[in-house]
């Protein structure tokens, strides 16, 4: 009802809904309207994504029809826009036995294995069948017969797929990726990349918003749970875990709590008691990507002031890997501008493996590094060849916050219950600073309080640079340095990061600094978070989550963590420094393409 | 970095093409029709060049290719073999001709001899149902097709 109460008389609709009197805004679906009204038509490929404007109205399952008085056909509910005095029906006997039929109809070519699916208990297909006691599917006949694909981050089983066309919807226009499409037809109809060849040898990122939106099975994520069940019972090895900052800010919605509930301590709880020998931070080293990321972006202004010509600005974050994907996919003639530091994920691994291991006398090949992710790209990511000795990965896998929640419910944990755990040192200090990085404009925010006091040489004070929060799509900004006006700017879904580099190649703007994070929101909006369903509150609240856990801690400068300056002088050197760049900078590749004669 | 390599002459006549149509994203079914037009078929290299100039992703382009039964990803022979397998022929032995041409050719629908000489589609009606079975060998039409037929019709466009 939100359409309406705002709204002037003249500028509304007045139409019948189940016999109640229902006034909508112009332009209103009929089954935003019997929504509004708490009327709940069924839906499956109907998707609103209100705050960025955008929705998936294929209305190609037609499980949501409803009588229309005056038509002779039924008519879909989200695709039929209401009209003055129109007479709606959506129980009548007619289109009870429509909906059955349509969904017996889509059944008929769908496996029935749920008990074994990994979406079962999660899947909006299931539990249509569910609630129309779908008891048997009375059409028979060929079915598809798709070849089953696994890549690092996301495995597609297009048997399942009841082309909703969601997640070409995201790839497509969310994402601007553009790696998936509706292929073929009939029973070979699918969405599949370019000439079906795997995810891998197309265009994707991992981002992982098609498995974020796919009602069914047929997109999920690379699950590791049963690696780490198999490592955590072998005792030659010693397993430590990273948590990324949004996993905390969201994994409280997987046990019925409210967006935006900070279970941190819990969390930290939960994995010391599925035995992890260590439970770090990826704060931690997000604190230590603030040093030479914004070591690099002074060193680049730096040399920018001095009348240097050659250097690349504007500096862009890299922490992103499904960003970084999708740069070397779309933008491969602007590899230099990126920062070259690698991800918190890859700087975590790489201290973890060649300097924890030696401080705490671990073997590198009897040590596991596992991190917990609100990402799907984060598990392409750990590997790639170039984060990996003699074959041994700085980080051995990766697990979504989705996967975590699902380990702690089999462990027999009562998550609720848990008391208050506390990461262990060093790789577990981390300052406010740190945990920013989960939200749109984090890292940017992180940046600038290091970058300005390292810049100015004297104490920046007010520490919120609230000009760099929220969820606008592409934020702008400048910040003063003492007299230096810093030009940034911040884009989040990487259709907005797209129309920002477009901007930049075109050099119809000018930034000193940008900030990209390839999902919806940022990382709180990651592909492998507890599914938002587009509702951009929860965003909202796991938002909050963070800021105000970053407002909590005692320093919120990345440049004070007492262990990243201790690691330095103990071990790194200096930020930019030989060690430094061996082991926390990484460099990019053409993943382009190019046309030649022959 | 993936390279897809085309004949010089080949580009050209696809960015001609996508020119004509003012590089529209609208006209990419016109385009695609002109292509296989020119080139007789659309592979791989060829979608490639058209999403690049439409600036569209290529799996867009693909779709089209493969929703349209009329779009082609594989070559057609010097001399493109259609049997009608509409209702008309179909009851007067269209099969056994179409079964005909597959076992002295050795390919099967959709494929191309390896001397590139003649390749084998079936269509759904070419309007000549007095006539069924119907063969169309190019632009020639053969009406009245038997399996014994096959062989003379093979020979006639052979060398």
């Amino acid at each position: 009802m939100n359409n309406t109460q705002s709204l002037p008389m003249e500028s509304t609709i007045k139409l019948q809904i189940d016999r109640r009197d229902v006034a909508v805004a112009p332009g209103t679906s009929i089954l935003e309207a019997a929504r509004g009204a708490g009327i709940h038509v069924p839906s499956l490929c109907y998707m609103n994504l209100r705050d960025t404007c955008i929705s998936n109205l294929p209305a190609s399952c037609r499980i949501c029809v409803v009588e229309v008085e005056g038509r002779r056909n039924l008519a879909p509910a989200c695709s039929t826009r209401c009209e003055e005095g129109m007479k709606v029906t959506t129980t009548s006997a007619r289109v009870m036995n429509a909906q059955k039929t349509v969904l017996e109809l889509i059944l008929s070519d769908h496996p029935t294995d749920c008990l074994i699916c990994p979406k079962s208990g999660n899947c909006d297909l299931q539990e249509m069948a569910a609630r129309l006691k779908i008891r048997e599917v009375p059409f028979k006949g060929e079915q598809s017969s798709h070849v089953k694909e696994s890549s690092p981050s996301i495995i597609r089983d297009m048997n399942k797929c009841i082309y909703c066309r969601r997640c070409e919807m995201m790839c497509n226009k969310v994402q601007t990726v553009g790696a998936l499409a509706a292929v073929n037809r009939g029973f070979n109809a699918t969405i599949a990349p370019a000439f079906e060849r795997p995810l891998g040898e197309s265009e994707c990122t991992y981002c992982g918003q098609c498995v974020a939106v796919c009602p069914v099975g047929a997109l999920t994520e690379n699950d590791h749970t049963n690696r780490l069940l198999a490592d955590l019972a072998d005792p030659s090895k010693t397993v430590i875990v990273q948590t990324a900052p949004a996993v905390r800010a969201a994994l409280g919605e997987e046990f019925g709590l409210p967006a935006g509930t900070s279970v941190t301590g819990r969390m930290v709880s939960a994995l010391r008691a599925l035995g992890f020998d260590k439970v770090f931070d990826t704060d931690f080293a997000a604190d230590l990507t603030i040093m030479e990321e914004g070591s690099e972006l002074l060193d680049r202004l730096a040399r920018f002031l001095d009348g240097d010509k050659t250097v690349a600005l504007p500096i862009l974050t890299s922490c992103c890997p499904a960003w970084v994907n999708f740069f070397e996919h779309h933008f491969p003639d602007m590899l230099d501008i990126p920062s070259s530091a690698r991800s918190p994920q890859q700087m975590f691994g790489a201290i973890a493996k060649n300097w924890w291991a030696r401080e705490a006398g671990v073997k590198r090949e009897d040590l596991v590094v596992v991190s917990i992710m609100p990402c799907l790209a984060k598990k392409y990511e750990c590997a790639r060849d170039e984060f990996k000795e003699n074959g041994d990965p700085d980080v051995n896998y990766s697990l979504s916050t989705r996967e975590l929640a699902g380990l702690i419910k089999r462990a027999n944990v009562e998550f609720d219950s848990l008391p208050d755990g506390d990461f262990d040192r060093p790789m577990g200090e981390s300052t406010g600073a740190g945990v920013i990085f989960g939200a749109t404009g984090g890292v940017m925010e992180a940046a600038l309080r290091t970058a300005h006091e390292l810049y100015t040489g004297k104490k920046l004070e007010n520490v919120n640079f609230e000009s760099v929060r929220g969820l606008q799509g592409i934020k702008k900004a400048t910040v003063d340095l003492d007299g230096f006006e810093l030009k940034i700017g911040i884009a989040h879904g990487l259709g907005n990061a797209r129309a920002l580099l477009e901007e930049i190649r075109e050099k119809r703007c000018e930034y000193h600094a940008i900030e990209i994070m390839a999902c919806p929101g940022g990382c709180i909006g990651g592909g492998g978070q507890p599914l938002h369903h587009g509702d951009s509150a929860r965003l909202k609240a796991r938002a909050r989550a963070l800021y105000a856990e970053d407002a909590g801690k005692p320093s919120r400068k990345s440049h004070e963590n007492p262990c990243i300056i201790k690691l330095y002088e103990e071990f790194l050197g200096k930020p930019l420094g030989e060690k430094a760049h061996h082991l926390l900078h990484t460099s990019y590749f053409n993943k382009g393409k190019a046309i030649q004669e022959r | 970095m993936t390279t897809i390599t085309l004949p010089k002459c080949t580009i050209e006549t696809l960015v001609r093409i996508c020119d004509k149509h003012g590089n529209q994203t609208g006209e990419l079914i016109n385009i695609l029709h002109e292509a296989q037009g020119e080139l007789g078929y659309l592979p791989r290299e060829v979608q490639e060049v058209i999403a690049r100039q439409l600036r569209v992703p290529v799996s867009r382009v693909y779709g089209v290719v493969t929703f349209y039964s009329f779009f082609t990803m594989t070559p057609k022979g010097k001399h493109p073999i259609s049997v009608c397998m509409g209702t008309a022929c179909y009851v007067r032995g269209a099969e056994t001709v179409l079964d005909e041409f597959k076992r002295r050719l050795g390919i099967n629908v959709g494929d191309i001899t390896p001397d590139g000489q003649f390749s084998l589609d079936s269509l759904r009606c070419v309007g000549a149902c007095g006539l069924a079975p119907v063969v169309l060998v190019g632009e020639k039409v053969y009406g009245r097709v038997t399996p014994a037929a096959v062989e003379k019709i093979l020979a006639e466009h052979a060398g």
